[in-house]
C-alpha cells in the first residue's frame, strides 16, 4: 500500500523541492535519484503482484503494471537526456531560431519541477481505481505540461502551450460530465466511482445513461488522447516542446489518456456493452489512422511528422481496442512498442535539430553523414515505428491485422494496410532524404527558393559541434535495441501479464 | 435552489449579451459565488464539515481569487472590451435562448425523477456548459476564452451538485484545485501573450498551421517584438 502511494508521492516531494532549490547540479541530482527511485518502486510493486487497497481508490493490476512500468522506463530515459539537454541549453538570452527575436529559457528549476510533478500525476493517472481520482490525475498531468511545453518561451511554444492548455482543458471538462453520467448508471447498491463496485454491479447498471457517459469520456479523454478529429492541439505541442519533453508527451502521457478510456471500456464490456464502445473506438481509430496519414504525406517539419505518427499510432489503439478478441493484446503490446520508439525518435529529432538548427525537412541532409550515430538512429527509427519485421511494432501491428481478419472484417482491414502504406511512404520520402546525401552548406536554400523571409539558420543559431554527447545518445540506442528485442523474443512473464490485461477487458490472449 | 438556478441563466445571458470585460469577469465571480452556495442548499439538513468547506474553497476560489487574478489580467493588457465577435452580442443573445431551449429539452428527455434530479438546477448548468463552449468558438480575446472555460467548467461542476453526487471529498477539491490551478496557468501565459504578440486575439495564433501556404494574416507586433505598449486598446464609448 504504503509502496504504491511511494510511486505517487515521491517524485511530486521532489518536484515541489526543485522548485526551491537554487543549485543546478544539486537540483539534477536530485532529479536523477527521483527517476531512478520511481523506476526501481515500480518493478518492485510489479513484482508484488495485483493489489488493491485504500478502499480501493489506488491499486495494481496487469493493465497499470504495464502503463506504470512503461512510463517509468520512459521518464528514466527522458532523465538522462534532459540533464544534459538542460545543461546544454544557454542561459542568456539568444536569438529565437525561426523569427530571430530574443528568447530566454524557462529557469531551470520550473523545468525540473514540471517534469517531476508529471511524472506524479501520470503515476497517479495509471494507478487509481476511482474514475474521478484518475480525472484529477489526468487533469494534473496537462496543468503539469503546459508550462514544459512552454520551456523556450518562444511565440510558437507559447501558442503551443495556450492551445493545450485551452483544448484539453475544455475536452477533459466533457470527460467530467461523462464521469458524473457513470455515476447515474449505478441504480442501487454503494454509489461510489471505484472500479471494483462498478464492476461489481456491472450487470444491472442502467445502459442508456452508460452510452451517454461512454460517448463523453470517449470525447474528453480521446482529445487528450490525441483521436483524430480531436487531435489539433498535438502537432503543435509535441512538435515546440523540447526534445525530451515530446519523448514523454508522445509516449507516456498519450498513453494515460488511453488508459482512460480503457478503464471506461473495461465497465462497459463487464455490462455487456463492449460493441457499442468498441464501434466507436474503430471508428477514432481509422479516422486517426486516414487523417495522420494524410498529414504525414508532404510534412515540411520533421517533429510535426513525428507528432502525426503519434495520432496514427494511438488510432491504431483505439483500433486494436476496438475489435476485442485478440486485438487487445496486440493493442496493448502496440502500447509498449510505439512509446519506446516513439521517444527514441523524439531524442533522435532533438540531436538532429541541434545540429542543424532547424525542422524544415528540406533543410536537413546528410544527417548520417554528419551525426554518425543519430543518423543511423534515425532511420531504425523510422523502420521501427512504421511497423518494418524485425523490430517489436510489427509483432503488435500484425496481430491487430489479425484480429480484423479474424473477425472478417475485411472492410476495416483493407482501410488499416491502406494507412500503414500511406504513413509508411510519406515517412519514408522525409526521413530518407533527411538521413542521405550530403550535407549542403547554404542548409538547402537552394531547393527553397522563396524562403528568404526567414533569416538563415546559421546567423541566429549555434550548432552543435564535434563527438555527439553520451547522453544524447545512450537513451535512444537503448530504446532501440529494446525495441529490437522486443521484435524478436516475448518474454513470457511480460506475455503473461499483457494476456492478463487483455483479459480484463473481456479479450483473449494471443 | 430554483432562485440560484435562475440567476445562474441569467448570468450567463448577461454574458452572452456584454462587451465589457470587467463586467464579465464580475458575472463570472457571482457565479462562482452562487455555485458555492448551491451544494449547502442543496444537502438541505444534514451539513456535514466537508460541505462546509467545500463551499468556502469554491467560493474563495472561484469567487474571489480567480476574478480578481483575471482582472489584473485585464489592467495590465489594457483590453477593456471584447471587440467584433464572430458572432455580434445581439445574435449571440438569440443563440443563448435557442442554446437554453436544448438544455431545457436534454434535461427533459433525460427521465429523472424530480426528487432525485431537480430539474431547473440541472437544465440551468447544461446551459451553463454551453454558454462556455459557445463563448470558447465565437470570441476572439485570450482572456474570453479562458472566462468562458471558467463559465463552462462552473457548468460541470453545477450538473455535479444537481445530481447529487456526494464524491469524497479529496476528490472534490482535487477537481477544484485542478480548475484552479488551469486558471492560474491560463492567466499566467495571457501575460506572456502580450508580450509576445501584443494582443490577445486567440484568432490570431496562427504560426503553427499544416495549412501553411494559405496567407497568415500578419501579425501585429511582428516588428517590435518586444514592444510593451498596447494596440488594443478601444475607446470605451
Amino acid at each position: 500500500m504504503s509502496l504504491l502511494l511511494s510511486i505517487v508521492f515521491l517524485p511530486a516531494a521532489a518536484g515541489i523541492a526543485s522548485y526551491f532549490i537554487r543549485s543546478n547540479r544539486l537540483r539534477r541530482l536530485l532529479w536523477a535519484t527521483a527517476a531512478a527511485l520511481h523506476f526501481g518502486l515500480s518493478i518492485t510493486a510489479c513484482q508484488q503482484g495485483t493489489s488493491v487497497n485504500l478502499d480501493h481508490w489506488i491499486g495494481m493490476d496487469s493493465l497499470s503494471a504495464v502503463f506504470l512500468v512503461l512510463t517509468s522506463l520512459l521518464f528514466l530515459g527522458a532523465t538522462v537526456y534532459g540533464i544534459g539537454y538542460v545543461a546544454r541549453e544557454p542561459v542568456a538570452p539568444r536569438p529565437d531560431t525561426e523569427d530571430g527575436s530574443l528568447v530566454k529559457n524557462e529557469p531551470e528549476s520550473i523545468f525540473t519541477g514540471g517534469i517531476l510533478l508529471l511524472l506524479s500525476s501520470m503515476s497517479l493517472a495509471i494507478l487509481s481505481r476511482h474514475l474521478a481520482l484518475q480525472w484529477v490525475a489526468i487533469e494534473g498531468t496537462t496543468l503539469a505540461s503546459a508550462p514544459l511545453i512552454y520551456y523556450h518561451q518562444n511565440r510558437r511554444s507559447l501558442e503551443a502551450a495556450w492551445k493545450y492548455l485551452i483544448l484539453c482543458s475544455v475536452g477533459i471538462a466533457m470527460a467530467l460530465l461523462g464521469i458524473f453520467f457513470i455515476r447515474m448508471t449505478m441504480q442501487d447498491g454503494p454509489r461510489d466511482l471505484t472500479l471494483a463496485s462498478l464492476l461489481a454491479q456491472a450487470p444491472t447498471l442502467n445502459h442508456s445513461w452508460l452510452r451517454t457517459a461512454f460517448i463523453f469520456m470517449l470525447v474528453g479523454y480521446g482529445t487528450k488522447m490525441g483521436l483524430a478529429p480531436l487531435h489539433t492541439w498535438l502537432p503543435d505541442a509535441h512538435s515546440e516542446a523540447p526534445a525530451p519533453i515530446s519523448a514523454l508527451l508522445s509516449g507516456a502521457l498519450l498513453n494515460c489518456a488511453f488508459l482512460g478510456i480503457l478503464r471506461v471500456q473495461q465497465v462497459c464490456a463487464a455490462a455487456g456493452m463492449a460493441k457499442f464502445g468498441g464501434d466507436l473506438l474503430i471508428l477514432f481509430g481509422l479516422v486517426s489512422m486516414g487523417l495522420a496519414g494524410v498529414f504525414i504525406l508532404r510534412q515540411a517539419d520533421y517533429k510535426r511528422m513525428l507528432a502525426y505518427s503519434s495520432v496514427e499510432h494511438m488510432g491504431i489503439l483505439a483500433l486494436g481496442v476496438g475489435l476485442g478478441g485478440i486485438g487487445l493484446f496486440g493493442s496493448f503490446l502496440h502500447v509498449i512498442n510505439h512509446s519506446i520508439v516513439k521517444a527514441m525518435l523524439f531524442f533522435t529529432a532533438g540531436n538532429i535539430f541541434s545540429r542543424f538548427c532547424t525542422k524544415d525537412t528540406m533543410k536537413v541532409r546528410g544527417a548520417c553523414s554528419v551525426l554518425p550515430i543519430s543518423g543511423a538512429l534515425w532511420i531504425a527509427g523510422f523502420l521501427a515505428i512504421t511497423g518494418s519485421p524485425p523490430f517489436g511494432t510489427f509483432v503488435s501491428e500484425f496481430t491487430v491485422l489479425r484480429a480484423t481478419l479474424d473477425q472478417g472484417r475485411w472492410i476495416v482491414a483493407a482501410l488499416y494496410m491502406l494507412f500503414l502504406l500511406l504513413v509508411f511512404v510519406g515517412m519514408s520520402a522525409i526521413v530518407l532524404r533527411m538521413a542521405l546525401g550530403r550535407k549542403t552548406e547554404d542548409g538547402g536554400q537552394r531547393t527553397e527558393g522563396a524562403a528568404q523571409a526567414t533569416a538563415p539558420s546559421s546567423v541566429v543559431c549555434h550548432p552543435s559541434s564535434g563527438a555527439e554527447p553520451l547522453t544524447t545518445i545512450i537513451p535512444p540506442l537503448v530504446f532501440a535495441v529494446l525495441a529490437l528485442i522486443l521484435g524478436v523474443y516475448l518474454p513470457g512473464s511480460l506475455a503473461n501479464t499483457l494476456h492478463n490485461a487483455a483479459q480484463l477487458l473481456g479479450g483473449a490472449g494471443k | 435552489m430554483n432562485i440560484i438556478s435562475v440567476l445562474l441563466i441569467l448570468s450567463c445571458l448577461l454574458l452572452l449579451g456584454s462587451s465589457r470585460l470587467h463586467v464579465a469577469i464580475r458575472v463570472v465571480a457571482a457565479q462562482g459565488l452562487l455555485l458555492g452556495i448551491l451544494p449547502i442548499i442543496r444537502s438541505m439538513g444534514d451539513f456535514t464539515l466537508g460541505i462546509w468547506v467545500l463551499a468556502l474553497t469554491t467560493i474563495v476560489a472561484k469567487g474571489v481569487l480567480l476574478p480578481w487574478l483575471m482582472s489584473v489580467c485585464l489592467r495590465h493588457t489594457g483590453i477593456r472590451r471584447e471587440i467584433e465577435p464572430f458572432i455580434g452580442f445581439g445574435s449571440s443573445l438569440l443563440y443563448g435562448t435557442a442554446l437554453l431551449a436544448l438544455a431545457v429539452w436534454i434535461t427533459a428527455r433525460l427521465h429523472l425523477t424530480p426528487a432525485q434530479v431537480p430539474a431547473v438546477p440541472l437544465a440551468s448548468s447544461f446551459f451553463a456548459v454551453f454558454v462556455g463552449l459557445f463563448l470558447m468558438v465565437t470570441r476572439r480575446k485570450a482572456i474570453t476564452q479562458s472566462l468562458a472555460y471558467l463559465v463552462m467548467e462552473n457548468g460541470v461542476y453545477g450538473v455535479g451538485v444537481s445530481m447529487s453526487l456526494d464524491f469524497p471529498f479529496v476528490v472534490e477539491l482535487g477537481i477544484l484545485l485542478d480548475v484552479f490551478v488551469g486558471v492560474f496557468l491560463m492567466g499566467n501565459l495571457l501575460f506572456h501573450l502580450d508580450r509576445e504578440f501584443e494582443h490577445v486575439d486567440a484568432d490570431k495564433l496562427t504560426e503553427l498551421s499544416d495549412v501553411s501556404d494559405v496567407a497568415q494574416p500578419p501579425s501585429a507586433g511582428i516588428d517590435h517584438p518586444r514592444g510593451r505598449g498596447c494596440h488594443m486598446v478601444e475607446e470605451d464609448a
